[in-house]
């Protein structure tokens, strides 16, 4: 199945490190985010080199984990040429990640 | 034990004002809280101010407080606001005179200071480049320090109905009359942590009642059109509901403060303010009611001593231009037209600094590089797509040329291009530095009648 049957998210932005946060709809749910939505499979999913790191926090009582993508936006929202510039649509990108 | 009953009535400076109205009139406020500044917007304010010294404040300031202050001063809301941008005194002067023209003489207006630390920033390292700030020379535009809660409680305290200030820090704006109001102490951290999370919850207004939120067949928002903007009742520990008018679109659910929790949060449990380290690892969120969510057992720790500062510097000009293509083999010719421009645009050498093309609709937002079932879905052939080119250029003139080119597709290109569109901007980007929080000496003055002549 894809993420997006059993979660959402959000991303936020501050300079040029992206944050994505993932949230399971059903709390039966959480055990197999932890195992499945790991920094590597992160890191997998948006290929090499998008990010120069990537670091994982959970909160378990809330059944989110937050990513935090660090050289993700290229260069930030305020010199990045990218159309999508504060890399808002990456959430849903992650989203789509079979588990 | 008595509730602070405190609204969100916009999330950034292009906020929708009738939900701001909608809250003041029904929303029973003690306080109303419009957060407007991104991370750049200060910096253009003060490329604004530079041209006309009576500028630089949030360019809907006349249009909300025209649309709220009669309402909250009917109903003893107070108005705590960053709208002040880079020039929080021209803003209060304004909002001193619609209030005068609007009848409401007795409203005491204070502008904060002392954020602005642009003559002081020169030997502070930047993080992004590791050299002084003052190595920008003219190219340096703006420097402001995000500032804490203290003068925008000593302005509530000395009897301020609205607060303007420039940088603060935005849960700032939401802290500040909790502090006042409940007396909390400067170092009782675990106060200052659930403050701050109130703060945060509450501003980017919608994006916690539904706003930002709603994916057709996922994740239901009933009357997103209508929807209300949020306001938290907080007692005197800290504990809040979030919650938004009775009648207004929306919803507030578990789910929504908990994105909303996360969003731009770094490490939960070191989310850095100037007034205290707040700790949001073990943050609880409950649904009590329908539209109504407790937050509680967010912490704190002492604040680090430094401030972030924000420093603004012309980047160069951003050159853009974007033609779309349709039906048979129309991907093809995006990118024979993207390749075209580089070509061309070659000719312009060291001018431009970076190129990026893309052809929306297939590339402009990166995709799962996976293997995998999602990454192997076979794409089927887009029935259109739109190429844009964008270059980062040092003049403005060589930043003309990109659209210039983009434009010249019509007859010099693929195919069967249309629709072309062009911009060119100045690039004001933004660096970070920190500061000691003693070296930012902040204040507030409150801004008389007679000023309003001035």
């Amino acid at each position: 199945m894809r993420l997006h049957d059993i979660a959402h998210g959000r991303t936020g932005d501050k300079g040029d490190i992206s944050n994505i946060s993932v949230i399971a709809y059903d709390p039966a749910d959480w055990e197999l985010l932890v195992r499945a939505v790991t920094v590597e499979r992160v890191a997998g999913h948006f290929g090499a080199g998008f990010a120069s790191s990537i670091t994982r926090h959970l909160l378990p009582q809330l059944q989110a984990m937050n990513f935090v993508l660090e050289g993700a936006l290229t260069g930030g929202v305020t010199r990045s040429l990218a159309l999508d510039a504060h890399g808002k649509c990456l959430a849903s990108v992650l989203l789509e990640m079979e588990i | 034990m008595s509730v602070l009953r405190i609204g969100a009535g916009a999330g950034f400076s292009g906020d929708r004002i009738a939900p701001a109205v909608e809250l003041a009139e029904r929303g029973e406020l003690d306080f109303l809280v419009f957060e407007c500044l991104a991370e750049r917007t200060i910096a253009l304010a003060q490329l604004a101010r530079l041209k006309n010294p009576a500028a630089g404040f949030d360019p809907l300031l006349e249009r909300r407080m025209r649309a709220v202050l009669p309402v909250t001063a009917r109903n003893g809301t107070r108005i705590v606001t960053n709208m002040g941008a880079a020039n929080p005194r021209a803003a209060a002067r304004l909002v001193r005179r619609i209030a005068t023209e609007l009848g409401l003489h007795g409203l005491r207006i204070a502008a904060v200071g002392g954020d602005d630390v642009l003559a002081a920033i020169g030997p502070c390292r930047l993080d992004e480049t590791g050299a002084a700030a003052s190595a920008l020379g003219d190219r340096l535009v703006s420097a402001n320090a995000y500032i804490g809660v203290a003068p925008i409680v000593a302005a509530l305290d000395a009897g301020a109905d609205v607060v303007i200030c420039g940088r603060a820090s935005d849960p700032a704006l939401f802290l500040a009359p909790l502090v006042h109001h409940f007396r909390w102490r400067m170092d009782d951290w675990t106060r200052l942590g659930r403050g701050t999370l109130v703060g945060h919850l509450l501003e980017c207004s919608a994006q916690v009642t539904g706003g930002y939120f709603a994916d057709p067949g996922r994740k239901h928002v009933p009357d997103l059109a209508r929807i209300g903007f949020p306001l938290a009742e907080v007692d005197g520990d800290g504990n809040a509901t979030i919650t938004k008018v009775a009648g207004s679109g929306g919803r507030v659910s578990r789910a929504s403060c908990i994105e909303q929790l996360l969003y731009e949060i770094h490490d939960p449990a070191r989310y850095l303010q100037p007034d205290v380290a707040a700790d949001f690892s073990r943050v609880r969120i409950e649904e009590t009611g329908p539209d109504r969510v407790a937050v509680s057992g967010a912490d704190g720790r002492a604040a680090t001593g430094m401030l972030k500062i924000s420093v603004g510097y012309r980047d160069g000009w951003k050159g853009e231009g974007q033609i779309s293509y349709a039906g048979a083999n129309c991907l093809a010719r995006a990118e024979l037209a993207a390749s075209l421009v580089g070509e061309r645009l070659a000719d312009c050498g060291a001018e431009i600094l970076e190129t990026r093309r893309e052809v929306i609709g297939h590339d402009s937002i990166p995709r799962p590089a996976a293997a995998g079932p999602s990454a192997a879905r076979p794409a089927a052939a887009p029935h259109e797509v739109r190429m844009r080119f964008a270059a980062r250029c040092r003049t403005e003139a060589a930043a003309e040329t990109v659209g210039e080119e983009v434009e010249g597709l019509y007859l010099c290109g693929p195919a069967g291009g249309g629709g072309v569109t062009r911009s060119v901007t100045e690039i004001i980007a933004i660096a970070s530095t920190l500061m000691p929080a003693g070296d930012v000496e902040t204040g507030f003055e409150m801004v008389e009648a007679d000023d309003a002549a001035a």
